[in-house]
């Protein structure tokens, strides 16, 4: 008789980091429990399993902990091989993924005036590369809610965990960030993705997480004040 | 097989992970010596995003980030592995390569420093960052990866080698037996090992490249700061 699993997920509601990693179980359709914790008071648990940086999210499977979102991304499609596989099995596809993951994104949302300005561009920027980048996955030039053309993966979970906010965002800062005219693949990717049963789900409420991110703004522009 | 090129500069440790991996697993390559200052057209086709070196270029195919390099090294040729068997104790090595990539540039920024408060903070991130090595990454380990060298160790080379030519530049002992009893013993072991030792480069050569680059770069840089 196999032994039973035991996962569990510490994370954050708002953190994109933490959403990443629940879409991966999700789609995989490992039973987790997942447990909120507090980033303003670090539970006893947090500082025991990421002692080096104290973040979430964190994944405990049988009492040992992985950290680090694409870490624990990686070390779910290892350990749990079922359908959908986050990255192809080809060493050199593979390498292509890993390359674009280490792609940020940038910092508009907690910046303004002249600050803003330098990280929309930074931003603008990196998603025309984006955008090219990604022209070589959809070589039909549609998307399709995958890069692989069947299931998400790696990037896939990474773009609408980045993007996926991006409304709010845009709603926040009042600069439009993924705009279908700039980047028409990025725009139509997304709203793929963003219609997939599972990320309903996994959504947080909107007026919820647009609240989070006002309050993430404000703190940011309070403390950069001189 | 199929061709293995890798396009490097001598004094880089991204470039020396590469050439570590390969020569541990064995692997045949022609290496390529870039020069930074006049980018070959080879370097801009194959790296366009970037222009950075190392890349490796196996059957014409480009893969560029030392990390990811070395990722794909240990999915093509598995003989003598880098990364553990056990699907936590991967997660775990991962964790240590990306934190090389994150956290061990502060070495490089106390590098730029001639002293003052930047120095002090950059001291200070790089003393932390030893410390998190010392701690939690080598704890009571011969290596990172054990009683043998892993991706980890590789991803840390930097530490062992071009601190050392920081230090002695920017007149800064950061690591000391007595503060960092295992990773002191580490930078010994590491050099030790005889695929390490038979590549690295000329700690002369390097202190006298870094410093002319340090020179030329707190020159350009003006006075006052």
């Amino acid at each position: 008789m196999e032994k039973e699993d035991q996962i569990n997920l510490h994370g954050m509601w708002g953190s994109t980091f933490t959403k990443r990693v629940e879409l991966a179980l999700k789609l995989k359709g490992i039973p987790y429990e997942y447990i909120e914790e507090d980033l303003s008071y670090k539970s006893q648990l947090v500082l025991k399993y990421n002692p080096v940086h104290k973040k979430l999210p964190i994944l405990v499977h049988n009492g040992k902990p992985i950290i680090e979102s694409l870490i624990i991304l990686e070390y779910i499609d290892e350990t749990w091989k079922n359908a959908p596989r986050f990255l192809p099995d080809d060493p050199y596809e593979r390498a292509k993924i890993r390359f674009w993951l280490f792609e940020g994104v940038g910092r508009v949302v907690t910046t303004d005036g002249e600050a803003q300005e330098k990280a929309t561009n930074d931003l603008f920027e990196k998603l025309k590369v984006l955008e090219e980048g990604m022209r070589e996955f959809f070589p039909g030039g549609s998307p399709t809610p995958s890069i692989n053309g069947e299931n998400m993966g790696l990037l896939d979970i990474l773009m609408c965990t980045l993007f996926g906010p991006y409304k709010i965002h845009e709603e926040v800062v009042g600069i439009k960030m993924i705009d279908p005219e700039r980047n028409p693949l990025l725009s139509s990717w997304l709203m793929a993705l963003t219609e997939q049963p599972v990320m309903k789900e996994i959504k947080p409420p909107h007026e919820k997480l647009l609240a989070l991110v006002h309050f993430i703004r404000q703190n940011a522009l309070q403390s950069s004040v001189p | 097989m199929e061709v293995v090129k890798l396009i490097g500069t001598w004094p880089s440790p991204f470039s020396y992970r590469v050439i570590w991996a390969l020569k541990l697993k064995g692997i045949p390559y022609e290496y390529i010596e870039e020069d930074l200052s006049n980018k070959s057209p080879m370097l801009l086709q194959y790296n366009p995003l970037h222009k950075k070196i190392p890349v490796l270029v196996h059957g014409g195919k480009p893969i560029c980030e030392s990390a990811v390099i070395l990722q794909y090294i240990e999915d093509v040729w598995p003989q003598n592995p880098l990364l553990p068997n056990d699907p936590h104790e991967r997660a775990v090595a991962r964790f240590w390569v990306h934190f090389a990539e994150n956290k061990v540039r502060c070495i490089w920024r106390l590098f730029r420093t001639t002293g003052g408060e930047e120095q002090e903070k950059a001291k200070k991130e790089s003393m932390e960052m030893l410390r998190a090595l010392e701690e939690h990454g080598l704890r009571d380990k011969k290596f990172f990866g054990g009683d043998k060298i892993g991706i980890a160790d590789i991803a840390f080379g930097q530490v062992a080698h071009w601190l050392e030519m920081i230090e002695d530049l920017v007149g800064v002992k950061l690591i000391e037996a007595h503060t960092f009893p295992h990773l002191h013993a580490w930078t010994k072991n590491f050099k030790q090992v005889p695929i390490i030792k038979e590549n690295l480069p000329d700690f002369g050569e390097m202190l006298m490249y870094f410093k002319k680059a340090r020179d030329n770069f707190l020159a350009s840089r003006g006075p006052g700061m």
